[in-house]
């Protein structure tokens, strides 16, 4: 009989559900776009158990990650940082892999694996610049999508440099560049580019080596990807699946635990 | 029932209460009382006869009792940037003559303006949470403590005599490192830190007191080199002179020898004790450690701190036999703790780590504090050596010593906002301890006294991925 098993990652902005079967092949999966504190996990959940004409007693093991991932009292049959989920999905996905970069709605985390499996990681300080939310609140001055910041970077002719680390300090930066009738285009490709430097410095700190993999919804954005190899100058991978890769670790995570269970 | 607490614990504990006391008695009898840093060569203090106290254990202690904030906030009101180590930030408000102090309710004869959200959840006979009429938990009024606000001993001691004086007087938090007397003079020296001397500066000129100052260049080779010895023992005699000044008395070369065997002794003791987390399961929580620091720090020339120490390792060599321990969970992992702890998020600290059966089986202060010496060249020497005046090697020798002798799983090193010295090199020390140790490492974000800069979900989200990669390591090893 065949193992069913659920990881859900409870991010600080989204909440991802990823049902895998016999730790192989992914059932379902589902992402509403609001996370920890809100309804976004309990949608998730359904909508994940819905798409896979399933129900939560069907799945042998439920393991949670990301920043909410114990607020899930009664489903989660088990909680994993979502350090360990990013590398295992990551590693599923990509099984040379070496290093891992997400970047998440509040925090940046780089990862360096061995085998398939977390060795060391560095995150970013208490400050949340660089982060997703960095991205959030520019696009929102800019009055642009989060969503088409990358597409329109790849429009830009020149960087403009936006020095500040604060976000808030980067902002008042981005809104003087407007104000100066610069091109939108290339303040965005400046916005990527210093997300890139917080993140390489990160990076670099456990060491890069290939095969390099980002994860989360930023990967999303060809600009930070862009950005992000030219300052490590190593080519950075990503997936299809990759604002997935935490809640497919989960599961992987959660099959391991329902195998160990079995014995 | 209350925890038992081991005849070790107890003298320690009486150790540095008794300093305190002793410096309010000789504050009250007229007599000179100094405030000096941790690692200022206290022999000299105890050869004079001198009542010392130390403004950064009792930092630690304020903060640790959840006043860091406010004084923080007092000394930033002065015009300190918040930058500004948060030690030196309380210190520099306390020297100021600011006090955290209970909230008077004036309507009430005696009492205090109760805080409405501090307190533990009211149970009834069966043990379970009574709850309100919304469903909200009771808060159990045994438990809840009074606002605390800001006070200022000159504007007190400037009222007339009376029952606000008194009252005022009365309302300074009750615990010791609030009442620890003003200084008459001040004992710096800059191994522990560079701070340190324009803190020590700023206070002098604050209180109008001598200053005497004892420069340690920062050591960019393993040992210390000669020419900075032979300038060190210079201050040091200038010190001797600029005592005998300040006390009227000759220096007693016979105290001085006695202080130093003390000091010997109880550093020594010391090591004894923090040699005990050698053992695996360790017979004690590395976090007793920070505890016991303030012996080392506020009675290291002290027989009495000596004694007690010898009474702990006596109570450690007991648990061992017995198979007990000090840590109140089943030993799972072995970490070094690397830096000052988050003073006023301690039991934030140690939540995951309980959950997680860590033990802090490492912490740097065993080397720094556990020095002996034989000679005046030595004492120099020895004085050389703390951990933001050695070198990057030395520095590195010194932990990851500990951390193979004390056999750690991983580290967990503190960024501490306070100590930008201490957290500057961690980064390159972190990368040295996995590269050479094969430890994995996680760093979090706080501070040793300003909860301002601590994020509990954060560090969380850390220890339990450090978790997770020593879990890993330790499978791939069976």
């Amino acid at each position: 009989m065949s193992i069913y098993t659920l990881g859900i990652d409870v991010g600080s902005t989204a909440s991802k559900c990823v049902i895998l079967k016999d730790g192989s092949e992914i059932v379902a999966k589902s992402l509403i776009d609001v996370g920890a504190g809100t309804t976004g996990p309990a949608r998730a959940i359904d909508a994940v158990l819905d798409a896979a004409g399933m129900t939560h007693e069907d799945m042998s093991f439920t393991l949670a990650t990301g920043y909410g991932r114990n607020s899930l009292d009664g489903i989660a049959h088990a909680q994993m940082s979502e350090l360990s989920c990013h590398a295992k999905g990551a590693a599923f996905l990509y099984p040379d892999v070496h290093t891992v970069i997400d970047i998440g709605g509040q925090d940046v985390k780089a990862m360096h694996i061995e085998n398939g499996a977390l060795v060391n990681f560095q995150m970013n300080d208490k400050c949340a610049a660089g982060t997703g939310r960095f991205l959030d609140v520019m696009a929102r001055v800019l009055e642009v999508k989060v969503s088409e910041l990358g597409d329109l970077a790849e429009k830009s002719t020149k960087r403009i440099a936006i020095s500040s680390t604060c976000t808030v300090f980067a902002e008042s930066e981005v809104i003087s560049q407007l104000a100066q009738a610069t091109d939108k285009c290339d303040i965005i490709n400046g916005i990527h580019h210093s997300v890139a430097n917080r993140v390489v410095g990160l990076v670099n700190r456990i060491g890069v080596q290939d095969r390099v993999v980002m994860t989360g919804g930023v990967a999303q954005n060809k600009g930070i990807v862009d950005s992000l190899e030219e300052g490590l100058g190593h080519i950075v991978y990503t997936s299809p699946l990759t604002q997935y890769v935490g809640a497919l670790g989960a599961a992987l995570f959660a099959y391991q635990k329902a195998l160990k269970q079995q014995r | 029932m209350a925890k038992e607490v081991s005849p070790g614990v107890k003298a320690l504990r009486k150790v540095v209460d008794d300093v305190y006391a002793d410096a309010r008695k000789a504050k009250a009898e007229g007599k000179l009382v100094g405030w000096s840093s941790s690692k200022f060569p206290c022999e000299l203090a105890e050869a004079f006869d001198l009542n010392v106290m130390y403004p950064e254990n009792q930092a630690a202690g304020i903060a640790a009792n959840r006043d860091g904030e406010i004084m923080c906030q007092a000394a930033e009101d002065l015009g300190f940037d918040n930058d500004i180590c948060g030690y030196a930030r309380i210190s520099l408000a306390y020297a100021a003559g600011k006090r955290a102090a209970r909230k008077i309710d004036w309507d009430k004869e005696d009492g205090y303006v109760i805080n409405p959200r501090t307190g533990k959840p009211l149970k009834d006979e069966n043990g379970n949470v009574v709850l309100d009429a919304d469903g909200k938990p009771v808060k159990d009024p045994k438990t809840q403590t009074p606002y605390i606000v800001l006070e200022d001993i000159h504007e007190i001691e400037a009222l007339p005599e009376g029952r606000e004086k008194e009252r005022r007087r009365e309302s300074i938090q009750p615990y010791r490192q609030m009442r620890m007397p003003q200084p008459d003079f001040v004992l710096c020296c800059n191994n522990i830190c560079n701070c340190m001397t324009k803190w020590y500066e700023n206070i002098a000129r604050m209180c109008n007191i001598p200053l005497i100052m004892i420069d340690i260049p920062y050591n960019n080779t393993m040992d210390p080199n000669p020419e900075n010895v032979k300038y060190i023992r210079a201050q040091f005699d200038n010190a001797i002179k600029q005592l005998e000044e300040l006390t009227g008395k000759k220096f007693d070369e016979k105290k001085f020898e006695h202080a130093c065997a003390q000091a010997n002794r109880t550093a020594q003791n010391w090591l004894k004790v923090c040699n005990y987390l050698q053992y695996k399961p360790a017979p004690l929580s590395g976090f007793d450690l920070f505890n016991h620091m303030a012996d080392v720090v506020t009675a290291r020339g002290k027989k009495e701190a000596a004694d007690a120490f010898d009474l702990l390792a006596e109570d450690l060599e007991k648990n061992i036999k017995d198979g007990t321990s000090t840590l109140p969970f089943p030993e799972q992992y072995r970490v070094m703790f690397e830096g000052i702890p988050c003073w006023p998020k301690l039991p934030n600290l140690f939540k995951p780590l309980k959950a997680n059966g860590i033990n802090v089986t490492a912490v740097v202060y065993a080397p720094a504090f556990g020095f002996v010496y034989n000679n005046m060249d030595e004492m120099v020497s020895a004085y050389c050596k703390a951990p933001n005046s050695v070198s990057i090697e030395k520095g590195v020798e010194w932990r990851e010593g500990i951390c193979r002798d004390n056999k750690v799983d991983g580290v967990l090193v503190h960024y501490n906002r306070s100590c930008k010295p201490w957290s500057g090199y961690m980064a390159e020390m972190q990368r040295r301890f996995t590269a050479d140790l094969g430890i994995p490492c996680a760093g979090f974000d706080g501070d040793q006294a300003d909860p301002r800069n601590f994020n509990e979900a954060q560090y969380e989200t850390r220890v339990q991925g450090l978790v997770e990669a020593m879990q890993i390591r330790k499978e791939a090893m069976e």
